[in-house]
């Protein structure tokens, strides 16, 4: 058996629980996704070698850079990662180019001009190398962490909430330079996050932790799709699809082609053919039971329901599989009740096509 | 400088020697306990942080004393150093050394104080990009601590110039040989018709103070725009 990429497995006390979490993740970027004071932190700052409190065994592979049972810990140094900070954490005291030549300095590597060229020209920097940090935007002092992190040749990238302390416009510009790691490098990319839209656009594989327990890990799809699990509340439950671009129309909307169902978008900003993935908000879709005519909303996925999940309030959850993929619906329980759903019931989900934001559109997927 | 006599000018020169290498070459000293004040947890802390403190309590003429014990000719130490030739008694070496001593708090103080204001995220930064210890330190601590390093340097440079206590009852006060610009002045104020010749060693005096204050000021700003710069 191949090992996994990552494989993590620790165990620490930490204030009001103990964190206890063990999953071997396969290539491509993994998300550590729950609420913050879940763990998440901790969990990378141990894989990263920061935090000696934790015990257990992390591996890269077929390396092993901590194994508590043996007493192993590879130093942080020597563990040849690629660190994306929440805050970025450039050097003050350097410009630029200094920052992002700062790994090849210390391991006093002979300088590739072409690697860091391509590297500049992939996040946008050619015209900030110059520039101190202080003199650079939130999202500039990112994209400048991104490329000092690759830079570095890292045999494993993490990623500490790299877009929390962004607005939208900046996360929207950060976005797809993970996708573009996650699509075209081999190395596995560890990213922590509290953000259901991030996991939905990015994660090859999601590990949902609460109070220190991983509680569901999967692909985003199967984990995001799942409506026993809520972790931001029902509010911010959404499921996952793909979907390929079909045509621009002449009135601004994008056509896209999910499993044969058209579903029409605000423009977006792919060639037609590209795959995508979308996340539909569970609040954003309203089930009916006949093929509402009449109607403004332009997205209708006629589907099965597979799962009705009554919720403690009001609220209620539909799950519903259509050619699409699995959708879910957030309704109350009067309406399951007066509309008489249940499982294998066959409706129609109407999704306000404005509904689907642009930063939940994710670029091509794996 | 006509107007400065032989024996004043002696003092001025001597003085500023004495303070350069005792600025000089207690500053490493300085920056590496600085740095394990700072960063370190070990056994003993306390009392090497007492024993960095002691000259700023003590009476200085009780500092010069214990030097004087110590590194004198008679001294366990003075006597083991003088068999490979180095001689602190008596000399401008001991006005360096009592010099050294009196401002290593001063020097210590400054400078712990600027490494604990570097933010430790930036040396996990650093180590996650594959510097080691002494790496992070060179590339990232030192760096950011430069202002503190700076304003300690200055601080320990005009203590040494102004040590008098320590310096008088260690190695006496000889013309040309430990007569630094302090003991210049009382020497000039204990005999008479010496007040104008002790007054232009006071004005020089200030001179010296200014230009140290003004250029750490001016080093510290310049470093300062550095990081904030483009």
């Amino acid at each position: 058996m191949t090992p996994a990429a990552l494989s993590v497995h620790l165990q620490k006390e930490m204030a009001g629980f103990a964190l206890d979490i063990g999953f071997d993740a396969p290539s491509g970027l993994t998300v550590l996704f729950g609420a913050s004071g879940s763990g998440k932190t901790s969990v990378i700052d141990a894989v990263a070698g920061l935090n000696r409190a934790a015990s257990g065994r992390v591996a890269l592979g077929d390396t092993v850079l901590m194994d508590s049972a043996t007493g192993l810990h590879v130093p942080t140094h020597l563990r040849r990662l690629g660190y994306i900070f929440q805050d970025a954490r450039l050097f003050p005291h350097m410009t630029v180019r200094r920052n992002l030549n700062f790994a090849r300095t210390v391991s006093r590597a002979p300088a590739d001009p072409t690697e860091f060229d391509r590297v500049v020209d992939m996040l946008g920097l050619s015209h900030l190398l110059a520039r101190r940090p202080a003199r650079l935007s939130g999202g500039e002092k990112q994209r400048v962490a991104i490329g000092r992190a690759l830079l570095a040749r890292p045999k494993l990238i993490l990623a500490d909430e790299p877009l929390a302390a962004l607005d939208d416009a900046r996360k929207a510009e950060i976005l797809p330079y993970f996708e573009r790691l996650r699509d075209e490098s081999d190395v596995p990319i560890l990213y922590v996050t509290h953000s259901a839209p991030e996991v939905a656009r990015l994660a090859t594989t999601v590990v949902a932790l609460d109070a220190g327990r991983v509680i569901r890990q999967g692909s985003a799809a199967e984990v995001l799709g799942d409506p026993s699990f809520a972790p931001g509340g029902d509010r911010a439950m959404g499921a996952v699809i793909e979907a390929r671009v079909k045509t621009h129309h002449d009135d601004g909307l994008t056509e896209l082609d999910a499993g044969g169902l058209p579903l029409l978008l605000p423009h977006v900003a792919q060639s037609p053919g590209n795959r995508l993935r979308l996340r539909i908000a569970a609040q954003d879709v309203i089930l009916s039971k006949t093929r509402p005519e009449g109607m403004s909303a332009l997205n209708i996925l006629p589907g099965t329901i597979a799962d009705i999940r009554m919720g403690d309030g009001p609220g209620a959850v539909v799950s519903l599989d259509t050619a699409a993929g699995r959708v879910l619906a957030r309704l109350t329980k009067r309406s399951v009740h007066s509309l008489e759903l249940r499982q294998g019931s066959e409706v129609f989900a109407v999704v306000k096509s404005v509904a689907v934001a642009p930063g939940d559109v994710g670029g091509p997927a794996r | 400088m006509s107007w400065l006599g032989a024996e004043e000018w002696q003092a001025v020169a001597l003085s500023l020697k004495v303070a350069f290498w005792a600025m000089t070459l207690s500053l490493p000293l300085a920056i590496f306990v600085a740095y394990a004040l700072a960063r370190w947890q070990f056994a003993g802390k306390q009392i090497v942080n007492g024993l960095v403190h002691l000259p700023l309590i003590l009476p200085p003429v009780v500092t010069g004393y214990l030097l004087l014990l110590t590194f004198g000719v008679t001294g366990p130490v003075g006597r083991g150093l003088d068999l490979i030739g180095i001689s602190f008694a008596f000399r401008w070496t001991g006005a360096a050394l009592a010099a050294a001593i009196m401002g290593f708090p001063l020097m210590v103080r400054a400078i712990r104080l600027s490494i604990e204001a570097v933010d430790t995220r930036l040396e996990d930064a650093a180590a996650t990009l594959g510097a080691n210890r002494l790496m992070v330190f060179a590339t990232v601590t030192l760096p950011l601590a430069l202002p503190g390093i700076l304003t300690g340097a200055i601080l320990g440079f005009a203590k040494a110039m102004g040590e008098f206590g320590a310096t008088i009852t260690f190695v006496s006060n000889i013309p040309g040989q430990t007569q630094t610009l302090p003991s210049a002045i009382y020497a000039f104020l204990q005999v008479p018709g010496g007040e104008s010749a002790a007054a232009r060693l006071v004005v020089i005096s200030i001179v010296i103070a200014m230009t140290a204050l003004v250029l750490s000021e001016v080093l510290a700003r310049r470093v300062a725009n550095r990081m904030e710069g483009t």
